[in-house]
């Protein structure tokens, strides 16, 4: 069954089509990976199966609900790790645990228990009633990790979610993104520049560039489809996108991404 | 270690995913406005040290501007010694200037991501608004306590009957709703700090000075009247007015002033719950 469906999904910005017909599927247990350079709509893509950002035209099915005409049900059954730290510095990790299970409606007499598991789940329990302001840019990717399962969503989207982090506290995300999805069958949607993180933890990938899919398929086939298994993933990405990764960016994602780190320490 | 194959285990979730939410009713749609204004609330118990800052402007208008037109005598209000008349007037003031910065707070969490991980809870877009609204209710109620010590301690005649504080305290929270909606508007509108800060300028002064906190409707020139016939800040301060102070009355009727507030945040709480998901954008 797949729990992700897109059917020519389009986005433009005046003249800019972000993402121009895009068609995938991604099965339900899935960890799936979009990969691009900064700029190839990546972003775009998560808003609109997030429910944020409306299409231009074409359709997108989460869960089996249209984002737009069942927008309301499809926010039930996903979770959102947003690229930027968006827990809140002055509260606590608890707190921030207990407003967000309020506004999920986790019913009260599930709510400490949630919580609880949650924080434990992220290594966190130590740490729940100290300021978030405090904590580490790993513990904070951590509690928004938390904060995002508390719901018990089938389906989990990541916007880059170690951009910023040192490779040990990656290391821990990872885990932790892997464990939800063999543990609790979760569905995992994430976006990533880091050839690394899309390698060591999804079971396939696509490679976008300017708004399109340029290749799609499992880590391994995508080496050997550019005739060299033993190729990196970033040697298959700059075969398919025609550029080196790093380059690209424009000015607004590149403050961006200084402050998410800056914030992160 | 990691696995390729799909892991074929049932969702252990999915069963109490959909059923037990409590995000449908009325009670649901509530205590998710309420959860955003206990948000607020145990944000200012961690930081108080705004509801001191915040407390300079009133000193200076009731302790200097203040001070001075009640020697003068230029001002007719009536029965009511100047300082009185305009205490009630105040209070609103520091109600509007808490509640028109809100918008720089939403772009704040807009810059965050804190505004895209409410909007991807299933919280109506209308309950995420008003939860918005009442927290500046929260950060508005405790100021009017300051306001309330400044006026007493400059000799304020204070109405201290349990139903009149009562009555303030309700029009505090409206006021605060009203004016932080118009805020949130602008801010979804302009989207960045800098742009912002200006029109936080420009509708604040406006609404203060084409109102009646500081002098009477009555001495102002007609087009002056009819602005602030129009302007909700007037409303606001016709209630405080009646209820704040000893021998203090309304000239509207404090039902008028409710029905003008209530209908003013109906109006904006509805055109804010359109444009606020645009900040995500």
């Amino acid at each position: 069954m797949n729990i992700i469906e897109t059917s020519s999904l389009t986005r433009r910005f005046g003249d800019l089509t972000a993402v121009d017909g895009l068609n995938l599927s991604v099965a339900a247990g899935e960890v799936f990976g979009l990969l691009g350079p900064n700029g190839a709509g990546k972003t775009t893509v998560i808003k609109m199966l997030t429910t944020l950002l409306p299409p231009t035209s074409g359709q997108a099915k989460v869960a089996g609900f249209d984002v737009q005409r069942r927008a309301a049900r499809v926010r039930e059954e996903i979770g959102y790790v947003p690229q930027l730290v968006s827990v809140d510095g002055t509260l606590t990790g608890y707190e921030n645990l207990l407003i967000f299970a309020k506004l999920y409606g986790v019913p009260r007499s599930d709510r400490q228990a949630r919580i609880a598991a949650a924080l434990e789940f992220v290594g966190l329990g130590e740490a729940a009633h100290r300021q978030v302001g405090k904590y580490s840019g790993g513990m904070m990717r951590r509690l928004e990790i938390a904060l995002a399962m508390l719901h018990h969503p089938r389906v989990l989207f990541l916007d880059e979610p170690t951009v910023g982090l040192d490779p040990l506290a990656r290391q821990a995300v990872w885990q932790h993104v892997r464990s939800l999805a063999h543990e609790y069958g979760m569905t995992i949607f994430l976006t990533t520049h880091l050839m690394e993180e899309a390698d060591s933890l999804c079971h396939r990938v696509a490679i976008m560039n300017l708004g399109r899919v340029a290749a799609l398929g499992p880590p391994e086939e995508l080496k050997s489809s550019i005739g060299r298994p033993e190729a990196t993933l970033d040697e298959v990405f700059a075969h398919y996108t025609g550029h080196e990764l790093d380059s690209g960016g424009n000015y607004r994602e590149i403050s961006r991404t200084r402050r998410t780190a800056a914030r992160l320490g | 270690m990691k696995s390729r194959e799909l892991d074929a285990r049932p969702h252990v979730w999915v069963e109490t995913a959909a059923g037990a939410r409590e995000t449908g009713s009325v009670a649901g749609f509530l205590r998710q406005s309420v959860a955003l204004a206990e948000m607020e609330l145990r944000k200012l118990l961690h930081d108080p040290t705004e509801l001191l800052t915040r407390t300079i402007q009133p000193v200076l208008w009731l302790g200097v501007f203040g001070q001075v037109f009640t020697r003068v005598r230029a001002i007719p209000t009536g029965q009511l010694p100047y300082l009185d008349f305009m205490a009630p007037g105040v209070l609103a003031q520091s109600v509007l200037f808490i509640a028109i910065f809100y918008g720089i707070a939403v772009i704040w969490e807009r810059d965050l991501g804190i505004v895209h991980k409410l909007l991807v809870t299933p919280s109506p877009r209308v309950a995420l608004v008003l939860g918005k609204a009442l927290s500046a209710g929260v950060r508005a109620l405790p100021q009017a306590g300051m306001v309330y010590l400044l006026a007493r301690v400059l000799g304020v005649r204070i109405n201290w009957q349990p139903g009149a504080l009562a009555g303030v305290a309700v029009t505090v929270l409206l006021g605060a709703a009203a004016f932080s909606t118009l805020s949130l508007i602008a801010a979804c509108i302009v989207k960045t700090r800098e742009r912002f800060m200006g029109i936080g300028q420009a509708l604040t002064m406006p609404l203060f000075f084409a109102s009646n906190a500081v002098y009477p409707i009555s001495i102002m020139p007609g087009w002056l009247k009819t602005l602030a016939h129009i302007n909700p800040l007037t409303y606001e301060v016709d209630a405080m007015r009646a209820m704040m102070v000893v021998g203090g009355h309304s000239l509207y009727g404090i039902g008028l002033d409710f029905m003008v507030l209530l209908a003013t945040i109906v109006a904006l709480v509805g055109l804010a719950s359109r444009l606020y998901p645009n900040l995500a954008h």
